[in-house]
């Protein structure tokens, strides 16, 4: 599985993630709870220069923000109609701003830190009977899984092709999900095996 | 101590990780493009949504809901297992991200509607579960966010904008209930599942 992670060397890279997220937590309340045109001009500086302070290249950082842009132009098309180009521009610049503090966020945090992060968030839950190791066993686990689950699907799709059975998205569906279900009692048998039970 | 004792979570044991983990898998593996094509080739959709009404319909509602919070936290954690390959902690900063967050929510109600009527399972009902808990609560969960993050006047709007994905989370809806009701009848994981606690509980 590879992560969104963008390796290189920075401070923001460098930087513990608990830290960075206590950061951008703060920056968010700034952000929406303050809010104004002044507010989001120094919000959308500061974050350009945090994309390149940490050397990310800059058709990688405008990548993060493509999933979002639809929304946000829908978003601000109906502001410019309701309340003038101004709000506009100003609940516009907010979104973008905030999907890109949070995907920088992201781009310089390997995967296994952030792991570590919830692991470490599960403790205080542990008089609830939350155990914080298998958490991380089960976002491992996980993690393992997903190839796996794309490998059922693609070859139940080709059974599938190769029987000639094509409109039925059943016939896809169906036998895909009962591989799962005998893939999980299998790995169910082996984690039990190596004592996760006892 | 009695009252600290009803608090504690049952413990789960190797087998529900294990389905926890793979059905949270299978929802990942439904956003890949490609996976599902409904019809032949003509409406190419990302299934995910599928892979959280099965979540609930089949593993019920504790499982279920697990499964899809496990997704979010990998999501979270930086990985792009959100159709088109998206993941990491922009997603959360979205206008979209209410109805992710729903997804948990919504297996949870669908396990527990469908947890009523097992080991059967009546197409009526479960097709109701899938309808409330897949569509209804992610959208009740979705339109709010959206409409909160992209400011409070545009609720109309973006309840207006989820409308054109009802179609499509109809037609999920159907399939699911339809792949439920075989799988429970060839694989009867959750029936047999509540069976055999219910059986340990009785031996305790």
């Amino acid at each position: 599985m590879i992560g969104l992670y963008h390796p290189a060397d920075s401070p923001l890279h460098r930087a513990p993630v608990g830290l960075k997220l206590a950061v951008l937590l703060g920056a968010m309340v700034v952000l929406f709870g303050v809010g104004g045109p002044v507010v989001v001009t120094v919000a959308l500086v500061v974050t350009v220069v945090a994309y390149a302070v940490a050397k990310i290249p800059w058709r990688l950082g405008l990548a993060q923000l493509r999933p979002v842009l639809w929304v946000i132009g829908v978003a601000a098309g109906f502001h410019l109609f309701t309340s003038g180009p101004q709000h506009a521009a100003v609940v516009a610049g907010q979104l973008l701003v905030a999907v890109a503090l949070a995907a920088l966020l992201t781009l310089t945090t390997r995967v296994s830190a952030m792991l570590r992060v919830f692991e470490t968030a599960a403790r205080p839950f542990r008089p609830l009977g939350v155990d914080p190791a298998r958490v991380a066993l089960l976002l491992a686990l996980t993690i393992r899984c997903v190839p796996l689950l794309i490998n059922i699907l693609g070859t139940v799709r080709e059974a599938r092709q190769a029987r000639g059975v094509g409109r039925n998205p059943l016939a896809l569906v169906t036998p895909a999900v009962v591989r799962a279900l005998r893939t999980a009692d299998e790995l169910g048998e082996a984690l039990a095996a190596r004592g996760v039970d006892d | 101590m009695a009252d600290t004792r009803r608090w504690r979570l049952a413990r789960l044991d190797a087998r529900d990780l294990a389905q926890i983990a793979v059905f949270a898998a299978l929802i990942a593996a439904l956003g890949v493009p490609g996976t599902l094509h409904l019809f032949g080739n003509s409406v190419p959709i990302t299934a995910q949504t599928l892979g959280v009404m099965l979540a609930g319909s089949i593993l019920g509602a504790r499982r279920g809901f697990l499964a899809c919070v496990v997704v979010i936290l990998l999501v979270a954690a930086g990985l792009p297992l959100l159709a088109g390959g998206r993941g990491g902690l922009g997603v959360f900063a979205g206008p979209t991200v209410g109805y992710l967050l729903g997804w948990p929510l919504g297996a949870l109600v669908i396990g527990w509607i469908t947890e009523r009527a097992l080991p059967r399972y009546p197409l009526v009902l479960g097709f109701a579960a899938n309808v409330v808990g897949g569509i209804a609560v992610v959208y009740a969960v979705g339109i709010p966010v959206q409409a909160w993050v992209s400011d409070v006047d545009s609720f109309v709007a973006a309840a207006t904008a989820s409308l054109t994905f009802l179609p499509g989370d109809l037609i999920k809806a159907a399939i699911a209930t339809a792949v439920a009701s075989q799988v429970h009848r060839a694989y009867p994981a959750l029936a047999a599942r509540r069976a055999q606690k219910a059986e340990a509980g009785d031996r305790s």
